[in-house]
């Protein structure tokens, strides 16, 4: 066999393999969302069936999810907006202490700076988890459970370590000689702030905005422990409950989770060009 | 993580760093440098060193350990914590250092793939666990309906029997993480110069030789690094044994910090939960001061 001929095969097989990881990896990766469309479309009694493809599709479990005709979907769009509106809450104000933070310790260079990054670097390392048990025993105390308040008080303090890092990492290319300038100018620390430093952060803004929007969206133990009343949970707690009724309607609770996977999937398809590889990634730890 | 820059910012460039301006910060500088520290201050005090605090007290009672270390539940979910950790991690990282390989090669179907196989990291994770738990249902599951329209055979009862779910659990994990640490390791490969390779090509080496000798030593500490991140997220992860096994069979399958969660809530104990919860210290501890050191050695960034 010629050189030229067995490296043509060699490259061709190498094809082949290729082709078929691919292929492999598409299954992979669509099975358990194959799994949740196909319940989705079906009707309550065909969930118990043994067929893979739907026999009758249909596309009445999202009328249910949209009319809210079912009692345990009663209030899922009041869930979908408490997901929304805490998670505004979290990104607000994880971006506010986090460049108020990343600020005295990059611009402003106090000498206790290094306090301030040890702090964050040790929330992050610990487990959201681990801190559960005391959390809800110290909002109890204050008569904050049930309280999206205090939900809100957690997610804030493990978004904001990583939005200091991420924050100092980007202030640094920002021209220390621009806050001498505007110094020299007489400008106060708050101008500087506002009139320099944040627009110039803008693009970091946007992706830890996100980061923590798309944090709070996803996060279940703590809003399952401190949530209680119908009106005040989140959707992902709703959805454990769904999963805990006798009755368990499958259609409904997978046409319900696919609405509420739609805003973040489309989040992150539509930022991931925008922002370089690191970025997002912390995004949505366990 | 970042591996690369972090963000690109067109309008700047990294900026040559000489003697601190703000070095000599007086009087009302002072101040507001404090007023805008105190925010976070407060946020750290109130939210993460009390909580630390009141858990320490709640489970510093030594007759707690003794009612915990006699509970059968215990020494297994320590055992599946420990699989857990040792084989869901490590295998998923393996399998993504090496898919991170195959994401590299050039073409526009590589990129749509890569579409396709991060979906599992952008759909939220309850959804996701949600479904994979309906999925494995030993009667009606997708899995086993397949098996069954394929060879007329009933698939095994994944979710009622301890070790299937548990592997079950892990599954899910990989499912679920594995396009994230396969971009990390992705963008890891990208930072590493063509030319290393270019010229080991030149001078005859083979494909595994261009991985043995170049991959490799310039991704190990990037791999450490996420070895011990994905570890500590690991050992706090809630969701993927709630969602998928529930911690059953017969309690079989629950990892510390469910089994925390069951302690204090469903069964009414905060003290023998956060017990569960500490006993994990010396597994924690060790894993973070691994991840300082890392980290100081500044080759990689958070």
């Amino acid at each position: 066999m010629s050189l030229a001929r067995r490296t043509r095969l060699k490259r061709s097989v190498a094809h082949l393999a290729a082709i078929i990881l691919g292929a492999f990896l598409i299954m992979w990766s669509l099975l358990p969302l194959y799994n949740m469309v196909r319940v989705a479309l079906q009707e309550k009694e065909d969930v118990f069936s043994s067929h893979v493809i739907p026999i009758s599709p249909s596309l009445h479990s999202f009328w249910t999810v949209f009319d809210t005709s079912y009692w345990l979907l009663a209030s899922f769009w009041g869930q979908m907006g408490n997901s929304l509106w805490i998670g505004i809450i979290v990104a607000s104000l994880t971006l506010a202490i986090g460049t108020l933070t990343s600020f005295t310790i990059g611009r402003m260079r106090i000498r206790q700076g290094w306090m301030l990054t040890n702090a964050a670097l040790m929330t992050y390392v610990i487990p959201m988890s681990f801190l559960a048990i005391p959390f809800y025993g110290i909002m109890g105390k204050y008569g904050m459970t049930d309280n999206s308040l205090a939900v809100i008080a957690v997610e804030v303090t493990f978004a904001t370590p990583y939005a200091i890092f991420i924050f100092q990492q980007y202030g640094a290319s920002i021209p220390l000689e621009l806050d001498e300038a505007a110094r020299i100018d007489g400008a106060s620390p708050p101008q500087i702030y506002f009139l320099i430093y944040l627009p110039l952060m803008a693009p970091a803004l946007v992706a830890i905005g996100t980061y923590a929007l798309l944090l709070s969206w996803n996060e279940y133990l703590y809003a399952f422990l401190l949530l209680s009343t119908e009106g005040k949970i989140t959707v992902p707690v709703g959805l454990g409950k769904f999963l805990n009724s006798d009755e368990a309607p499958w259609n409904y609770l997978m046409a319900a989770a696919i609405v509420y996977a739609i805003p973040p999937m489309v989040i992150y398809y539509s930022f991931r060009r925008k922002m370089s590889s690191g970025l997002t990634m912390g995004g949505v730890k366990g | 993580m970042a591996v690369t820059s972090t963000i690109e910012n067109p309008a700047l460039v990294r900026a040559e760093r000489r003697s601190p301006s703000w070095s000599r910060l007086t009087g009302s500088d002072r101040l507001w440098a404090f007023a805008f520290a105190t925010p976070y201050v407060l946020v750290f005090i109130a939210f993460v060193i009390y909580p630390i605090c009141y858990g320490l007290w709640l489970g510093s009672d030594p007759a707690t350990y003794r009612q915990l270390f006699v509970d059968p539940v215990y020494p297994s979910a320590l055992l599946n914590t420990l699989i857990y950790l040792l084989i869901a991690v490590n295998l998923k990282l393996f399998l993504a250092l090496l898919l991170s390989g195959f994401f590299m090669r050039r073409g526009w179907w590589t990129k749509t793939l890569l579409l396709v196989f991060i979906l599992p990291w952008a759909v939220p994770a309850i959804p996701g666990y949600i479904s994979i738990h309906w999925m494995l249902n030993g009667q009606w599951g997708l899995v086993n309906n397949v098996i069954w329209s394929l060879w007329q055979a009933d698939g095994p009862p994944w979710l009622d029997n301890a070790n299937l779910a548990l592997g079950s659990v892990i599954y899910a994990h990989i499912w679920k993480w594995l396009p994230f640490w396969t971009i990390i390791f992705l963008a890891g490969r990208m930072a590493i110069p063509t030319e290393l390779y270019e010229a080991a090509k030149v001078d005859g080496a083979s494909s595994f030789d261009l991985f043995r000798h170049i991959t490799v030593p310039m991704l190990a500490s990037l791999y450490l690094v996420c070895t011990l991140l994905s570890s500590i997220w690991a050992l706090g992860d809630f969701n993927a044994v709630r969602f998928i096994s529930g911690g059953g069979p017969a309690l079989s399958t629950h990892v510390l910090a469910t089994l925390g969660i069951r302690n204090a809530f469903e069964i009414g104990n905060p003290a023998l939960g956060m017990a569960t919860v500490l006993s994990a210290l010396p597994l924690l501890i060790p894993l973070v001061i691994l991840l300082m050191r890392q980290l100081k050695k500044g080759q990689v960034q958070l």
